[in-house]
């Protein structure tokens, strides 16, 4: 088992979730008709793409003169959309193998989808350069290959062919990276699904069974993979960052490019998970599994590295200043004060001055706040390439060529069809792979789940084993079987545990069963296997896990215990609330009341309540209790509000 | 296998803890364990399997230090010999030029040799399809199973005691085709 875990570490999956629960909660949205906001918003994905693809077409049809770059600015929309892409793709890799190596177990939650993101991210961003080329279908000119001219071959000294080797190695390793990852979860979609749908998973999964080998080396994998993913992910916005710095050009031409660029990907990148994980986790309900304590550590990062951002802005300026040279300082001036100030300020407002309300706390934890700002920075880093790109180039050395630029609308058509792209595959991912990773979930529950650590965690409390299944009874215990040496004490006191999980298990399908014993009625005081440090911490906490998944349903051994009323249908937060502070705190309780003093509770709570209808609430808390949860979800599904 | 099939005796545990004690029961009985299957990386798990370290690690540097030799001999090769061009007054051998090609192509053959050892030396890959004990094991059991081609009943029921004797949620018997 992992390291301790410090009491004030917020817990990372809520909701008190078993294995089972986390699998059905995970792989559920790729199983049900997707939800008609899914299907909206695919359409007008897929109606911006083909936006992009009508200009695009107009684009090659009449020449790269269909954009408005001129001779002064020979770089405009194109590489401000690449740079900006590119910086998106940058979040998920840095959560995937940065926190990795970091042991930041809150990358669990949002590493899956973040790796999406990156890989859609640099397919929009791939887009930009290999159109600007005017004649895409001669973009193999720009890799090395023995060739019929001369042989001539491709610049190396070039940063431009750097960014090459650089994006089409971080696609390619994330790619790898990503699907790896998935191939465990993949292995769950097939094993929960029947005919066709078994059959592509069984592709997808590449075979997998689970081996414990196959693990220790999926871990080693995923291991040294974010051990070089992490260098990488530095170094493909150090080269882009190249792409300016290595010129002569004034504004361009600062050693501070590449640490500069490097915060701005990672600061855009979070920004853009930001946008989508509040989106996701809204719509397929993951709320236990990406909690406030994650965006609220996400916030910190968008803090930490928005101010990075801020300071190398304001260094800028300074080195301008203190540089003494009248091109450089013209250039700063230009930015502020010139033609396109309305970009710097919109940059300077959006990534320096209002990421700074993530120093309270308050605003870190807040959903509308942090979702507005994502978008602010969104925006702002979108203006701060374009900047550092037309601003600089729209004022040369030579006056008597100064111009301005705009995008026509093919432009700005590309740009607006790259998010239809971006959309479309985002959103076909969230069907057919889980959002979340299932398997490094499952790995994290017994350290981040809130039965195990925060302050909803349910403590060991002392020989409780006799009562833990007092209450009720399960059709799958199998009559008791004394223990026949064999050494298993390690065992002893885990029983309870496996009584308790049958109730949520599907049947077996395999062809001979043979029952298994388990203990259920005598004394299990946890005796502990002590020849073994690492499998004794595991006992403490498998035993601690077993009155955890029994102490919600049983009454009689942890009676001061509160359960969680919101898992009945028709009871939020505020009746929880009302509930409690009337005596009814647990299931047990909630269901031995009668219709008619819910009633009356609600009632004397005045008009907001008095209209809710309390009529199931008793019969769902008495599944709950009774530990029916299959039940008592299917009941809700047909269930209207609680009605 | 020249039978073509597989008989296999398994036992589900509904948690790691349980498994591990029904692990060094087995070790405790020498008993020979076909495998273990997880629906998690289990951590805890390769000390009392006595599994070796893997080594792919051994591999990734080998393949990185390829990428690291192809790129940089490429380069110096075709700027040298093979077609030597001035740019921008630079010597032909700039090696501080080569430096970022040369690291995007360690981490590239790096990242693809390991994933594809990887696949291979698991027996993984597009189109392997291997067959599975028990749905169950990529959701939330934990699976102990012991191979019983060429075991004699006797042994095959004293085998199935011992595992009822571990506190598992199932015992099962399987025959895999291969």
């Amino acid at each position: 088992m992992s390291a301790p875990v410090s009491t004030i570490r917020e817990p990372l999956i809520t909701g008190h979730k078993t294995y089972h629960q986390i699998t059905e909660d995970l792989i559920g949205p790729t199983e049900k008709t997707p939800p008609l906001s899914w299907v909206i918003a695919l359409i007008c994905c897929v109606a911006l793409l083909s936006v992009m693809a009508f200009s695009l077409a107009w684009t090659f049809w009449h020449g790269i003169g269909a954009w408005n770059l001129n001779r002064t600015i020979g770089w405009g929309y194109d590489i401000t959309n690449f740079v900006w892409w590119i910086g998106i793709g940058h979040a998920g890799t840095l959560i995937s193998a940065i926190l990795l190596l970091f042991r930041q177990k809150w990358r669990t939650g949002v590493n899956r989808a973040a790796e999406a993101m990156t890989i859609f991210a640099v397919m929009c961003a791939g887009i930009f350069p290999a159109t600007h080329t005017g004649r895409p279908w001669f973009d193999f000119f720009m890799f090395p290959y023995p060739n019929t001219r001369g042989p001539l071959w491709v610049n190396f000294n070039s940063p431009l062919l750097w960014d090459i080797f650089a994006i089409s190695t971080y696609f390619t390793v994330s790619l790898l990276f990503w699907y790896t990852g998935l191939v465990p979860d993949f292995a769950t979609v097939r094993d929960r699904a029947t005919g066709l749908r078994r059959k592509v998973y069984n592709a997808l999964s590449f075979g997998w069974t689970g081996s414990a080998k196959h693990w220790q080396r999926w871990e080693s994998l995923s291991l040294i993979l974010a051990g070089i993913a992490t260098p990488l992910v530095l170094s493909v916005h150090t080269i882009v960052s190249f792409d300016f710095a290595t010129s002569v050009i004034p504004g361009w031409h600062t050693t501070i490019f590449p640490p500069y660029f490097v915060a701005g990907a990672i600061f855009s990148g979070f920004a853009m998970v930001q946008t989508l994980m509040l989106m996701t986790r809204k719509i397929l309900k993951l709320q236990d599994y990406i909690t406030l304590a994650h965006i609220e550590s996400m916030n910190k990062v968008i803090l930490l590295t928005g101010t990075l951002v801020g300071s190398a802005y304001l260094t800028e300026l300074f080195v301008a200043w203190y540089s003494g040279y009248v091109y450089e300082q013209f250039a700063f001036l230009n930015r502020a004060a010139g033609p396109y100030w309305w970009s710097y300020f919109g940059m300077m407002f959006c990534n320096l001055v209002i990421p700074q309300i993530f120093w309270w706390k308050k605003m870190r934890r807040n959903l509308w706040v942090t979702f507005l700002m994502s978008i602010f920075i969104n925006i702002g880093m979108w203006f701060e390439r374009y900047v550092i790109i037309a601003t600089t180039l729209a004022r040369d050395y030579l006056p008597s060529s100064w111009s301005y630029y705009a995008p026509s609308w093919v432009e700005i058509g590309i740009f607006a069809g790259s998010m239809g792209l971006f959309g479309t595959l985002y959103l076909i991912f969230c069907r057919v792979a889980p959002v979340v990773a299932v398997a490094e979930i499952k790995h994290i529950l017994k350290t981040g789940g809130d039965q195990y650590v925060g302050e909803n965690a349910v403590h060991h409390h002392g020989p409780d084993g006799h009562d833990d299944h007092g209450g009720h009874d399960h059709g799958h215990d199998a009559p008791k079987k004394v223990e026949t040496g064999g050494g298993t004490s390690g065992s002893s006191g885990i029983a309870p545990l496996s009584s308790n999980s049958t109730a949520t298990s599907s049947s077996s399908k395999t062809t001979t069963s043979f029952k298994g014993t388990t203990d259920s009625s005598k004394d299990t005081t946890s005796k502990l296997d002590l020849d073994s440090p690492v499998a004794s911490g595991a006992a403490i906490i498998g035993a601690t896990g077993a009155v955890a998944n029994t102490g919600s349903t049983s009454t009689s051994s942890t009676g001061s215990l509160e359960d969680d009323l919101k898992k009945v249908e028709g009871i939020g937060p505020k009746i929880e609330e009302l509930l409690k502070a009337a005596g009814i705190k647990t299931f047990a309780k909630l269901s031995e009341t009668d219709v008619a003093s819910i009633k009356e509770i609600l009632v004397a709570a005045g008009p907001r309540f008095a209209s809710k209808v309390p009529g199931t609430w008793p019969k769902q808390a008495g599944l709950a209790a009774a530990g029916k949860w299959d039940e008592l979800k299917k009941w809700q599904d047909e269930l209207d509000g609680g009605k | 296998m020249a039978s073509g099939k597989k008989e296999v005796l398994y036992a589900l545990y509904n948690d790691e803890t349980e498994l591990f004690a029904a692990i060094r029961a087995a070790k405790a009985k020498h008993l020979d364990i076909m495998d273990v299957f997880t629906p998690f990386p289990v951590h805890g798990l390769d000390p009392i399997m006595e599994f070796e370290e893997s080594r792919l690690h051994i591999v990734g540097f080998v393949f990185g230090a390829l990428g690291t030799l192809t790129a940089f001999l490429s380069m110096s090769w075709i700027f040298t010999r093979d077609w030597p061009i001035i740019f921008g007054g630079k010597p032909y051998w700039s090696v501080p030029a080569f430096i970022p090609i040369t690291f995007e192509l360690t981490v590239l053959f790096c990242a693809i040799g390991m994933v594809v050892s990887f696949y291979t030396v698991c027996g993984l890959g597009p189109g392997v399809t291997n067959e599975t004990l028990d749905d169950r094991i990529t959701d939330d059991k934990f699976c102990l199973a012991f191979s019983t081609n060429g075991k004699s009943d006797g042994e095959v029921s004293d085998l199935k005691s011992f595992l009822n004797s571990t506190k598992p949620f199932e015992v099962n018997a399987k025959t895999l085709s291969k």
